[in-house]
């Protein structure tokens, strides 16, 4: 078996803990991830399970110490957040039982809301499959692809397998509305009226 | 085939609400084909909820806890208006988003009022969800999956491949084990086929990122493809439709850019059942596989000739002992 040795770049910054600790940030991600930090005492384990941590500019448990010492902006400015599949390899091995994962989750949450998403990429791909499920009330495959492709400017994107796809069978070329997408359309009204008045 | 009257009985009331997931209606429709086909010769009921939407999976959970949950909680309220409580999904991502919406929603009063304000109808928490494999494995059970088969394989080696969410994280899975899983090595053991044990089989294959991180996700998928290779496989069942479609569809993607030959059909378990139970490739959608399994398809025998192969060998074997022994040894040499 090939296994191909990639270099790892983690980032090794000096940090002024008593000049930027941001408390603030720190109970955020704390409250809306329901998670307690501070159990972290960096054992590592999720960063060795982790299949993405070869892509990662921080590894997870680097997160997790940036974390504790209330690095916002590295934190959010982070790859690494976007960059998690939430396989949950790393909630499942976590001896101190925090749920990694969800904090990723949140981070992404938090990046989002204040507007700065390091992987445009990935964010544009999760707003296209949104927007079709706001639009439909389903996934359109084809749509959500095409919608991807030309936001994010990669026209041509997986056009190799499209004829792949498309011989098969298995692309509808027209969307399918379910009868209820307008009541789907009201949860994505309703939540971004909540997010408005919650400021 | 014969059922015993215990299993018949067992089998009248499972009844499950059946949710599909957006996949099975697009990439993964041979999945939808031959999971139906397999749950009715296995005598569940599945039915549609009526007008189910999209769980919101992965990408709603990057916007808002509440959102995301509402998104799939709009489906679980469908599913508490139907007569049953038993929720199936052959999807692990639908899952995880049901089940996570679920206990979310179970344990904490405020969350559920805050998910509950986002519907027209409330869900009350009411509705187990279910994998289809869990179904499969638990509330059927092997003995029924066994009793069905009319169609061995004698080449077929099959390496499970679970993926990163169907078994993970234990709180919200509930079942098997989520680092080494082994209800779908089980359930084909239970059709006579062999499985191989391999490390990967819960390493993620990237799936989810398969269109904006490409590259990354063919190094990914190039891993756990090689590993199930080398313990021995020569196919890989899979339970989710992401990654069938990954380690699938992108594999001539994963042979271009990674200098690799891989050409393992990736057939989802039920495909794998169906064919084992006697029913065409076309009912269960086998040409919509890009990888072809024609060859293992076309290596099945009904049940009765290849039992009176194995009679035959084994007769041949007793007469000639040593003929066999010196075979072996030859062959052990060989390798």
């Amino acid at each position: 078996m090939r296994f191909q040795i990639i270099s790892v770049n983690i980032k090794m910054d000096t940090i002024n803990l008593s000049e930027k600790t941001d408390w603030e940030f720190i109970e955020q991600v704390q409250k809306e991830s329901g998670q307690n930090i501070s159990l972290c005492y960096q054992c590592g384990n999720c960063t060795a399970g982790c299949p993405y941590t070869n892509y990662f500019d921080y590894p997870v448990s680097m997160v997790m110490r940036l974390l504790q010492a209330g690095q916002k902006d590295i934190v959010l400015n982070s790859k690494a957040i976007w960059l998690c599949a939430t396989c949950e390899t790393c909630t499942t091995r976590c001896p101190c039982e925090i749920d990694v994962a969800h904090i990723m989750d949140t981070l992404r949450i938090i990046a989002r809301r204040e507007n700065r998403v390091s992987e445009k990429d990935i964010k544009l791909f999760y707003d296209s499959f949104l927007d079709s499920v706001k639009q439909f009330g389903r996934i359109y495959e084809m749509g959500t692809l095409l919608m991807y492709n030309l936001r994010s400017g990669h026209l041509f994107a997986d056009a190799d397998l499209g004829p792949k796809v498309l011989t098969k069978g298995k692309i509808h070329f027209f969307p399918k509305k379910i009868k209820g997408a307008d009541k789907v359309a009201q949860i994505f009204e309703r939540f971004q009226k909540r997010a408005k008045r919650h400021g | 085939m014969s059922v015993s009257r215990k299993g018949l009985k067992d089998m009248a009331d499972k009844e499950y609400a059946y949710y599909s997931g957006c996949s099975l209606e697009g990439t993964a429709k041979e999945y939808d084909m031959s999971l139906r086909l397999v749950m009715k010769a296995l005598g569940a009921t599945l039915t549609e909820p009526h007008d189910w939407s999209c769980c919101g999976s992965t990408p709603a959970h990057t916007v808002d806890h509440v959102f995301a949950a509402a998104l799939a909680a709009r489906n679980l309220a469908i599913v508490e208006k139907m007569n049953v409580h038993t929720l199936t999904t052959p999807c692990p991502s639908c899952l995880m988003v049901l089940k996570k919406a679920h206990l979310g929603m179970t344990g904490d009063e405020s969350f559920k009022n805050e998910v509950n304000a986002l519907l027209d109808e409330p869900y009350e928490g009411n509705v187990i969800s279910k994998s289809s494999l869990q179904v499969i494995y638990e509330d059927i059970g092997l003995d029924a999956i066994a009793d069905r088969v009319t169609y061995a394989f004698p080449d077929l080696k099959v390496a499970p491949y679970y993926g990163c969410i169907l078994n993970r994280p234990p709180d919200i899975a509930q079942f098997d084990d989520p680092e080494n899983p082994i209800a779908m090595d089980r359930v084909i053991s239970a059709l006579g086929v062999e499985v191989r044990d391999y490390a990967f089989k819960t390493e993620c294959c990237g799936a989810a990122f398969g269109v904006p991180k490409r590259a990354m996700v063919n190094e990914l998928t190039h891993k756990v493809l090689s590993m199930a290779i080398d313990a021995g496989a020569n196919c890989i069942a899979v339970a989710c439709p992401l990654c069938q479609q990954n380690l699938d569809l992108r594999q001539e993607q994963v042979n271009r850019t990674m200098g690799a030959s891989f050409n393992i059909p990736i057939l989802y378990f039920t495909q794998i059942m169906g064919l084992a139970y006697g029913f065409s490739p076309e009912e269960l959608g086998m040409d919509m596989l890009v990888v072809s399994a024609d060859h293992l398809i076309r290596s099945r025998m009904p049940i009765e000739e290849y039992r009176k192969m194995k009679e035959a060998e084994a007769a041949q074997a007793k007469k000639a002992p040593k003929a066999k022994e010196a075979k072996e040894a030859a062959k052990t040499e060989e390798s």
